[in-house]
């Protein structure tokens, strides 16, 4: 059986959990070569190893802190005289911070725009810069639906969620001319440690689920599935869009 | 190929333009079509050309033909 993303290099940041770690693996899986980032060093080394067994590819473990810019240079360089190209950019890394209006304090906007929009931004401009020598590539970045629809609490995170909107429409336009494609996906409540954490308490995952029309949170498998198809040639015309992976959600 | 001949096949396969065209007056202010366009086809076979992969802040200040030379240095490229 032919594999969606055979020999495809791609490069997913904040792959050691939960929805990053889920693409990581689905990748593996259509049979890409995947560069799984992390931040702390030797953590999903033997999870590289095992991934790469099971699916018969490579998983090479990179270890930066996506908004350290040098570091991330350097992997990037780094893959790019192993593999000589980079098919595929995944900008997942992200945190979440809960902060009511008149609590939000600078620290946490900090925080948040560092991680969640400036990272996306540097990412994607060295990835743009393997991708334009081949004039081919797909980056992919992980938004919300709390950035598409405004959730109350996430002032702060739902603005660094909708900025990756924005972003991710402007690059598709100017990357377009070298075939580089880039989209987002927007997941509603997922099942993963971010997402409970922010929960906190049982009955708020509950309360959430009533907003759900499948009845249940999404897996970092119903993201991960949604992001082959992005990576994959089955998309090959498809760029600046947002693709919802959300079970019908009403916020 | 040494790195000076490197170099200048660089702007001459980029810019369209010959050797000789190629001195201190070749800047981003004084070659038409020295746009922020060229400017990244530029960066991208110089990166090619050289292995190297520059920082945002240098191809930033990558304008002209002879500060090139200088920014490659950083790189260990000596032109």
């Amino acid at each position: 059986m032919v594999r969606l993303l055979e020999k495809k290099v791609c490069l997913v940041t904040g792959a050691s959990r939960g929805i990053g770690k889920g693409i990581a693996e689905h990748f593996a899986k259509e049979g890409a070569v995947v560069y799984a980032n992390a931040r702390k060093p030797g953590s999903i080394d033997e999870w590289c190893r095992e991934v790469a067994f099971r699916y018969k590819t490579r998983a090479v473990p990179v270890y930066f802190d996506v908004t350290a810019q040098d570091l991330m240079k350097k992997a990037m360089a780094f893959i790019c005289s192993e593999e000589g190209c980079l098919d595929v950019l995944v900008n997942n890394a992200g945190i979440t911070k809960n902060e009511l209006i008149g609590m939000i304090r600078q620290e946490t906007l900090q925080e948040l725009y560092e991680t969640n929009v400036f990272a996306v931004i540097h990412a994607l401009q060295y990835a743009a810069r393997i991708m334009r020598r081949k004039r081919s590539g797909s980056i992919i970045n992980l938004s919300s639906i709390i950035g598409v629809r405004g959730n109350r609490g996430e002032t702060a995170y739902s603005g660094t969620k909708g900025a990756v909107i924005s972003i991710t429409k402007s690059a598709a336009k100017e990357l377009a001319p070298y075939q580089i494609r880039v989209n987002a996906v927007a997941p509603g409540m997922t099942d993963t440690d971010m997402f409970m954490e922010a929960a906190k308490t049982k009955e708020n995952v509950e309360q959430n689920l009533a907003q759900i029309g499948f009845g249940r949170l999404a897996t970092p498998d119903d993201v991960a599935e949604a992001c082959v198809f992005l990576a994959s040639d089955r998309s090959s015309f498809i760029t600046g869009q947002i693709l919802g992976v959300d079970g019908g959600t009403i916020l | 190929m040494d790195n000076r001949k490197k170099y200048q096949e660089v702007f001459q396969n980029v810019f369209g333009v010959d050797e000789t065209d190629l001195n201190e007056d070749f800047t981003s202010d004084q070659v038409a079509g020295w746009d922020s366009v060229t400017q990244m086809t530029l960066i991208t076979e110089l990166e090619d050309a050289f292995g190297i992969m520059m920082d945002t802040d240098d191809i930033f200040e990558f304008r002209s033909y002879h500060n090139g030379m200088r920014i490659l240095k950083k790189y260990q490229v000596e032109i």
